[in-house]
Parts: C-alpha cells; structure tokens; sequence
C-alpha cells in the first residue's frame, strides 16, 4: 500500500523564480518525515511536487525527478489527476467544502470520481472517519454542514476525506498550524496511527511537534531573500535532533537561528 | 505608572464626542436623502396605481378594444409579454454569462483573457438604444425579418451578458482557492471541481446577480420601441407578430394622456415593479435551496 518518494536534483520554480534548489532526498514508506525550516525556505512549494500540486499555480514547474515507488511522477504522459488520487493532501486550513454535510464532505472524493454504490460509500465514510478518530463524534450528525465543527474537527474532516480515496501517501501540509494545542494533540495521534499504513510527509513550523511525531526529519534553509531554498540534512529525528551533524541545522533547533 | 494608567483609562474627550456625533448625524441624514427618492415613487405608484390592481381582470385581460377613453382591461398581455422575453434572454444570456465568466476565473490566462475581459467592459458600456439599434440592423435590415418579441430578447441578451458575467465572476473569486486545491489534491479533474465544488459555492451569489441583470432588462424600453411595437391583444408567439410588453404599455397609455389611460400607466408601472420583486423573491428562494450549508 504505502509507497516510498525518491527525489533527485529536483528543482522547483515559480516562473523565472526558483524557490527550490537541488533537492534529493528519500521519503520511507509507513514513517513520518517531517520538513521543518524557517519560513519562505520552500517546504510547502517542495511538499506540493509530491501530487503535482505544484503545477496548479501558474508558471509553476519543476526540473529534476520525484519518484513514487521508481514510476516518475514527471515523466511525459502521466496523469497529474491520477497522481492526486494515489497521493492524498492536507492543508494548513481545514477547508471543507461548505456546500456539503459531513457524509458528504467525506464522500466527495469517491463521488466525484464516479462511485456511486451506497453501501460502499456508507462503509467508506464510517471507516475513514473512525480512522480519523472523528465518528464517535459525528455518528449522529453525519447530515449536517462540516463547517458547523470545531477547528480541530474539521481537521479531522479533512484528513478524512483525503484518507476515504485510499491515497498511498499523505502530504500534510503544517496541518496543526490553526488548530488549539488539545486539537493538535488529537492530530498528532492520529497521525501516529495513520503511519502504519501510509507514508506521510508532514511540514511544521513546530519543532517539538517534529520530535514528537516524526521518524525521520529534513532540515531546510534558505540564504537570504530571493534566493532558493536547499535541503541541508535528512535523518533519524531523534539522531537529528540530539546530534545534528550540520551546524546550521543545530542552530535552528537550538532556536539560535529562524 | 500611575500617570500612564490614569491618562489609558481618561474618559472620552469632548472633541471626539462631538465629531462622532456629527459623523452620526452626517450618514443617517446621507441614509434618509438616499432613501427618499425611493419612498416617493415607491408611495407615487401605491397610492396611484393599486386601484386597478384589485380588480381581478386587470391580471387577466388584455387591453383589446379598449380605447383610451374607456376604463377597463388589464395588463395580462403585457405581462405575458415582458415575461416571455425576459424568459428567453435569460435563457440565452445565463448560459453565455456564467459560461464566460467560468472562463475569465478558471482558465482564461494572458492576451486572450484580456481581450475577453475588455470586451465585456465595452459590452457593459453599451446604450441599450445601441443594441436595439444594432439587433435592427442585423435581424431587419441584414436577414430582412420583421420585428418581433424574439429580436427585443437578443438586443437584450447583449444587455444582460455583461451583468452576468461581471456579478458572477466576482462571485467565483470570492470562492476560495483552498476549496478547488483540496478537490483536486483527492484528484478531482478542474472541470468537475468547477462543476461540483465551485460553482454550487458561489450559486447563490451568482443567482442574486442573474436577478438583477433580469431586473435590469425587464424594464429596458429603447429595445421594445425599436423592436417590439405594442399590441393591445395577447400574443405569445416571439417570432410573428406585435406584441405587448409593460414598458411599452406604459408608453402607450402615456401618450394617449386621457384619465382611464393614465389610470393604466400608474399601475403598469407598478406591476412592473411588484413582477421584479416577485422574480427577486423568488431568486433568494431558489438560492436559499441550494447555497453554502449552515448548520442547523
Ligand atoms: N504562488 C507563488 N508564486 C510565487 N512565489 C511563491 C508562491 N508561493 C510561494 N512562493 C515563494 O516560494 C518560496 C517558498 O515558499 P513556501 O514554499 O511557501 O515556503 P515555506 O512553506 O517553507 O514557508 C518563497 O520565497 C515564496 O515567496
Ligand atoms: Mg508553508
């Protein structure tokens, strides 16, 4: 199921802008791999090559390769629709679609796409939710508007409807980042869980939510304004964290720096 | 410390009383001048008009072989009239409308975006005595047709577009880019997230801004008098015959300057008023029915 990301001098730009430069890294399958660095070093921009995000803004593109599993994301007929349902999203904002009710809203994904069984979507949406440890709290509203949830809740939402099309790979993009601390304790569990069957690539801003959750991290940096962002170190997180092997990476860990 | 919380906590200065008083007074005497036009007709046309309005016939009679001396009839044919052709530019115009502004949001990028978005601003500029003249133009001096309901429709199809396209691209911005990301980031093509995510966001919005391009048409009268010359009986055939319409009611009776007549004037010019709220009502309705979720 869950699938592995290889990148390789991968570079990313926005227009005539390159906002990334030169990363190779590998993402293991079933962890958690966190992107920490200060911000604008382009860990959301890099996030978003994963599923081919990237290219939904104008001028947006890449140069390099990002592998799932040795097939090449970027390689000349691949659909990036297809690839957005293999790798699942997360943003910063809980943003459930506010015409649909919570059923819905977790169904939109396989309704969309052309499933239309009731029984399987009945069992879809009670399976993503339980696994988004949000069900005992919606069972009994599943027919009201997702938007009248808690924060928090909504996340869940979210993170439920991204799980619901059965994505290899979650990308979370600072999911917490809007959410109370009891909220993003709820998230961190539940991505805890969540690793046993997917690979999940998580951007955070929050350096102790990056020891906590993650198995492996990559510290990003970035020269000055203007300049593209670069990967200075991927490793064991708690190794990283203990032991940094880059001076840079010790200094923003330590909070001398960021 | 002391000096510092004292001067926080001072009470409000007299100056900054006053100026809030006078900024008061200055909007809701702007407020009441604003509104005073409007309760003038609004009170004009009631209190003028509503008398024949009461009578049943005047919601189902036509005005045949009633002359301007005798009281009698009622408005149905013009009603018939002016609802048939608002019906059938609303239905060429909404499809052309949402369809443009759908591309001017979603898809249109660089010259060709541009040009699009100029020429509906020039569109928009257009004197509605210009369209009609120019439907004229093509529908009877080039394809040699005769005037009917249907060319005042698509003079006032060019009328209706460019309001349509501007409320309901506006309407379209105002959806979030984080809706259409997440539907595709669980790999939703761009044309059914439009379809099925953006447009029933934006749908109650883009329904109130169709109501107020019908609003708009409803009482154009330049297209009708180049286009649609009046009739006194019921007809709702748009492609043969004269046929009748409010605005050109109005006109008609006005003319004549007759009582019975300017009786009819009054309240044509109401109902037309009361036909426009009702559609308006009715558009709130509609976007009630399928609009963003709140939870109950
Ligand atoms: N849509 C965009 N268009 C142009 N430049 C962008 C866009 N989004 C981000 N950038 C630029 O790319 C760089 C990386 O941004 P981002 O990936 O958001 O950083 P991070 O998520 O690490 O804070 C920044 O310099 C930012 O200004
Ligand atoms: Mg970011």
């Amino acid at each position: 199921m869950a699938k592995r990301i290889d990148t390789s001098g991968l570079d990313v730009f926005y227009g005539d802008f390159k906002a990334v430069e030169d990363v190779s890294l590998t993402v293991e399958p079933r962890s958690v791999t966190a992107f920490i660095g200060p911000s604008g070093c382009g860990k959301s921009t890099l996030l978003r090559t994963f599923n081919r995000m990237h290219e939904v803004v104008p001028g947006g593109r890449v140069a390099g390769k990002v592998l799932l599993d040795d097939e090449d994301l970027y390689a000349e007929g691949v659909d990036p629709v297809a690839v957005r349902r293999t790798v699942g999203m997360v943003f910063q904002r809980p943003n459930p679609f506010p015409t649909m009710s919570i059923y819905d809203n977790v169904a939109s994904g396989l309704r969309l796409n052309g499933v239309k069984g009731r029984t399987l979507l009945d069992e879809t949406v009670e399976q993503s939710l339980r696994r988004a440890n949000l069900w005992e709290e919606v069972k009994d509203r599943l027919n009201k508007a997702g938007s009248g949830l808690s924060g928090g809740q909504q996340q869940r939402l979210c993170i439920a409807r991204a799980i619901a099309v059965e994505p290899q790979v979650l990308l979370m993009d600072e999911p917490c980042s809007a959410l109370d601390p009891i909220s993003t304790l709820a998230i961190e569990d539940l991505i805890f869980e969540l690793k046993n069957r997917y690979t999940i690539v998580i951007v955070t801003h929050n350096m102790q939510q990056a020891a906590r959750v993650s198995d492996r991290t990559a510290f990003f940096t970035i020269a000055g304004a203007g300049k593209p962002g670069r990967l200075i170190e991927i490793g064991d997180t708690a190794e990283m964290f203990s032991r940094p092997s880059e001076r840079a990476t010790e200094d923003y860990i330590t909070g001398r720096f960021g | 410390m002391a000096t510092a919380t004292s001067t926080t906590l001072a009470p409000i200065s007299d100056s900054r009383k006053l100026r809030n008083h006078v900024a008061t007074f200055a909007m809701y005497a702007c407020f009441v001048i604003a509104m005073i036009p409007l309760v003038w007709i609004i009170w004009t046309l009631v209190a003028k008009g509503a008398g024949l309005l009461g009578d049943p016939h005047w919601w189902t009679n036509s005005q045949r072989g009633i002359t301007s001396r005798i009281q009698g009839g009622g408005a149905y044919h013009a009603i018939i009239g002016t609802l048939l052709m608002a019906l059938v530019t609303a239905l060429i115009a909404v499809p052309l409308g949402v369809g443009t502004a759908i591309y001017l949001v979603e898809y249109g990028r660089g010259r060709i975006a541009r040009a699009v978005s100029f020429m509906v601003d020039v569109l928009t500029g257009v004197p509605s005595i210009v369209a009609a003249l120019f439907i004229y133009a093509l529908w009877i001096g080039t394809f040699g047709l005769h005037r009917v309901g249907f060319a005042v429709s698509l003079a006032l199809v060019l009328l209706m577009i460019p309001v349509i396209v501007r409320s309901t691209e506006e309407m379209l911005r105002l959806v979030p880019r984080d809706l259409r990301e997440a539907a595709f980031a669980l790999g939703v093509p761009r044309w059914k997230t439009i379809m099925s995510i953006v447009l029933p966001t934006a749908f109650s919005g883009i329904v109130t801004g169709i109501m107020l391009g019908l609003a708009r048409v409803m009482g154009e009268t330049a297209p009708l008098l180049i286009l649609g010359p009046y009739a006194k009986a019921i007809n709702t055939n748009l492609f043969s015959g004269n046929m009748a319409a409010l605005p050109t009611m109005i006109n008609q009776d006005r003319v004549e300057a007759l009582k019975p007549a300017v009786d009819r004037v009054w309240s044509a010019a109401l109902t037309l008023i009361l036909l426009v709220m009702v559609l308006s009502l009715l558009g709130r309705l509609v976007s009630r029915l399928g609009s963003v979720k709140t939870s109950r």
